[in-house]
Formats: C-alpha cells, sequence, structure tokens
C-alpha cells in the first residue's frame, strides 16, 4: 500500500507530467485561459490516463513482449503504433460512453474529448510506463496519478492566467510570452516537492 | 494556404509563422531535450524527417483518405515513420537515444506533424508539402537549437560537449548556472525567445484586450 502511495505521490508532484516533463504542453497552454475549461480538460485527462495507461500494460505484456505471441520475436517496436492506436481507440470509446450515459458530462467536456487523443501527456504516459516496466496496478496509481498532476497544473496557469489579464504586460510579451514565463516560475514551485517520499 | 510559391512555403516557417513561436505546436519535446546541444541536434534530424516524410506521404495520399477518418489514418502514417526513426536512432546513436528516451516517440504526437499535415499537407502537392514540413521542421530546430545552445553554454560551460567556458571544479573561472539545466530555464528561454520574435516582428504580438491598458488609457482621458 505504501508503495503505491509513494508512487502516486510521485506521479503528482514530484514528476509532475506538464512542469517536470513538459508533456501535454500543447493544450496546456492553449485551454487555459478560463479556470473552468482547463478544469474540464484536466478531468478529461484524469479520465482517460486511468483507462489507457493500464490497457496499454497489459497489451505490451500479452502482446508486445518476447514470447507470448509469437515464440522468441520482440514485437517491441510496435510499441508507439499499438500505444497511440488504444489511445485513439479509447478516447472515442469514452466520447460514446458519455454521450450514451452522461450527457451532462459530455456537453461540458465538449471539443477537448477528442483532443486529448493526440494529447502528449497521454502517449507519455504510456511510455514511461512502458519504460519503467510498471505492473498492471501500478500502472493504474501512475496514469491516474499523472492525470491528477496535470489536472492541478493546469487549473493553476488557468487562475493565475486569469488574474494576470488586469496587469501590464509589456506589448511582444503579452500573452503567449508571458505565459510561458509564468509556467517557469510554477515549475520552480513544483521543483520544491522533488526529493520528497512517503 | 491553396496558392504558395515554394519559395515562400520555405522561409514563411522559419520566423514569420514559426511553428513554436506563433503556431505553439510542439513545444513539450523542444523544452524537454534542450538541455544538451548534441540530443537537441538528434531531435531536430529526427523531427524534420518525420515531417518532410509524413507531409508528403499524406499529400500522395490525400485523396484516397475519407474525411471522417482521416485522423487515425494521419496518425498511423506518422507512427510509421516514428517507428522507422527510432529504429534508426537506436541502430546508429544508441547512447542519444537512451537519454532522448521516450521524447523520440513522443513525436507522434507532436504537434507540428499533425498541425501540418491536416493544415498544409491535405491541400497541396506533395511536392510543396515536402518544402513546408522541412521547413517548419527547421523552423522548430532554430527554437531547439537556440534552446539548447543557451542551456549548455549557461548550464555546463560547454557546446556539443566541447568545453568553452572552463568551469570552477576544473580549475577555470566560470560558475555553471545549475538553473539553466532544470525544467524552469526552459520555460523562461523559450519566453524571451518568444519576446524577441515580437519585438522585432511587432505584427505578431497578440491583441488581447487588456484591462491594465484599458484603464490607463480611460485615467488619461484618452476613451472618453
Amino acid at each position: 500500500m505504501e508503495h503505491y502511495l509513494s508512487l502516486a505521490t510521485k506521479a503528482i508532484f514530484v514528476e509532475n507530467m506538464a512542469l517536470a516533463f513538459f508533456l501535454g504542453m500543447c493544450s496546456f497552454l492553449a485551454v487555459s485561459k478560463k479556470v473552468e475549461q482547463a478544469i474540464g480538460l484536466g478531468l478529461a485527462v484524469v479520465f482517460v490516463l486511468g483507462i489507457t495507461c493500464p490497457l496499454n500494460q497489459m497489451l505490451s505484456d500479452a502482446l508486445l513482449k518476447a514470447g507470448p505471441l509469437v515464440g522468441g520475436i520482440d514485437l517491441g517496436f510496435l510499441q508507439f503504433l499499438t500505444f497511440i492506436g488504444t489511445i485513439a481507440a479509447a478516447v472515442q470509446i469514452v466520447e460514446m460512453t458519455l454521450d450514451r450515459y452522461m450527457p451532462e458530462l459530455y456537453n461540458a467536456l465538449g471539443i477537448f474529448l477528442p483532443l486529448i487523443a493526440v494529447n502528449c501527456a497521454i502517449l507519455g504516459a504510456s511510455l514511461f510506463m512502458a519504460e519503467r516496466s510498471y505492473t498492471l496496478p501500478e500502472a493504474t496509481v501512475f496514469g491516474i496519478g499523472s492525470g491528477i498532476g496535470w489536472l492541478l497544473a493546469i487549473a493553476a496557469l488557468a487562475a493565475i492566467r486569469e488574474k494576470m489579464r488586469y496587469s501590464n504586460v509589456p506589448g511582444p510579451l503579452r500573452g503567449l510570452g508571458i505565459t510561458f514565463i509564468t509556467v517557469g516560475l510554477m515549475s520552480v514551485g513544483f521543483m520544491a516537492f522533488s526529493g520528497i517520499q512517503l | 494556404m491553396a496558392d504558395v510559391s515554394p519559395r515562400e512555403a520555405l522561409i514563411d516557417p522559419l520566423f514569420n509563422n514559426n511553428p513554436i513561436a506563433l503556431q505553439v505546436l510542439g513545444i513539450c519535446s523542444a523544452l524537454a531535450v534542450t538541455t544538451k546541444m548534441e540530443t537537441a541536434f538528434v531531435m531536430s534530424l529526427a523531427v524534420i524527417a518525420v515531417t518532410t516524410l509524413s507531409n508528403t506521404v499524406i499529400s500522395m495520399l490525400r485523396h484516397h483518405i475519407p474525411s471522417s477518418i482521416r485522423i487515425i489514418v494521419q496518425l498511423t502514417v506518422i507512427a510509421s515513420l516514428v517507428i522507422i526513426t527510432d529504429q534508426v536512432l537506436k541502430a546508429f546513436v544508441y547512447d542519444i537515444a537512451q537519454q532522448l528516451s521516450v521524447f523520440v516517440g513522443l513525436i507522434i504526437t507532436n504537434c507540428i506533424v499533425m498541425g501540418r499535415a491536416e493544415a498544409f499537407a491535405m491541400q497541396n502537392d506533395p511536392k510543396l508539402s515536402a518544402i513546408d514540413g522541412f521547413a517548419n521542421g527547421v523552423g522548430y530546430s532554430i527554437v531547439l537549437m537556440a534552446g539548447a545552445f543557451f542551456r549548455e553554454l549557461l548550464g555546463s560551460g560547454s557546446l556539443f560537449g566541447i568545453t568553452i567556458l572552463t568551469p570552477v571544479s576544473q580549475g577555470g573561472w566560470y560558475v555553471p548556472n545549475g538553473l539553466m539545466l532544470l525544467a524552469p530555464a526552459a520555460f523562461f528561454l523559450i519566453g524571451c525567445f518568444i519576446w524577441a520574435v515580437r519585438a522585432w516582428k511587432p505584427e505578431q504580438i497578440e491583441e488581447e484586450l487588456h484591462v491594465g491598458a484599458l484603464l490607463e488609457l480611460s485615467n488619461e482621458g484618452h476613451l472618453r
């Protein structure tokens, strides 16, 4: 149990997907203008990460590692194609399920749901999971943890950007430039977590 | 985007429409691999190869891809190209491939590749698309190399692993700036790069309705 708790803390704070590994930056910067939207996207990311990470773990264990499928042949080179396929399919299924059973949530997430398929945080988490050869429960904890970390980061950035509309930023720095510098400062803040172990 | 001359397709993405600074594409990897010139250089080559080839292939297939499944088709083409790139890197520069770790794989979801395939290659012929892909790859590389240049020079006092500023630990005078090797420095550098490009080309400044400036104007009586 402690092991999983420490893994989750590590995924959420120490190795924050957005601020330590720069993953999912595109949507991180594009969708962080309003707090509500940011939280919506963040929740969708937690959801999809929680599904795809264990799924990819099972797939790579059952199909890609040397042995199981074709005797003695390591299909590891198909990893990228398999993972991205799983992610695209999972996003599609999540989208259809939500549309059918939870229309409110579906409408709230709107356009962000399909966009998640090309969010590097999702693929990145799966690749990290494969690189560190996590077991199935570890992969689940890691997936959900990274998602929560990303959610925290984007919600915080959106809140700062909402406040920043009231400050007088030099012209050329306005918009993207100042956002980068803000994210840099947040990243400094998150570095305080490094070395923490439960 | 319908009629672009090859020259425009080649020059535009370098500064006028830089994929990182203006289109906000492909930032993830730009930040993560820039601690050393060497890794940044290999990453740049990999991205240039993938954007050029994926744009060419998708442009050749563009009349045969049904629009409802085009994202999946594009992803498959890109993923296959990335697998080839990854295998080549592992075969020839294994050490650097290890350092790049998951970021080679993440070229698949690098928005530059997807974005250019979607925005340019789906509408233009293969030759022009190849040029566009190449130029966007180079535009990306410029930012990547510039970032890596400062981070490696200031962070470890060397370029491409060759010592330029002898650090104190080796009896020199230069005290390495450790912050440059950490994650935040990448954000600061890209932020400053965007600042520099936009100060140079003011038409790229984002016209955000800015409350502070508005208040100032009304205080000075311009808004009555």
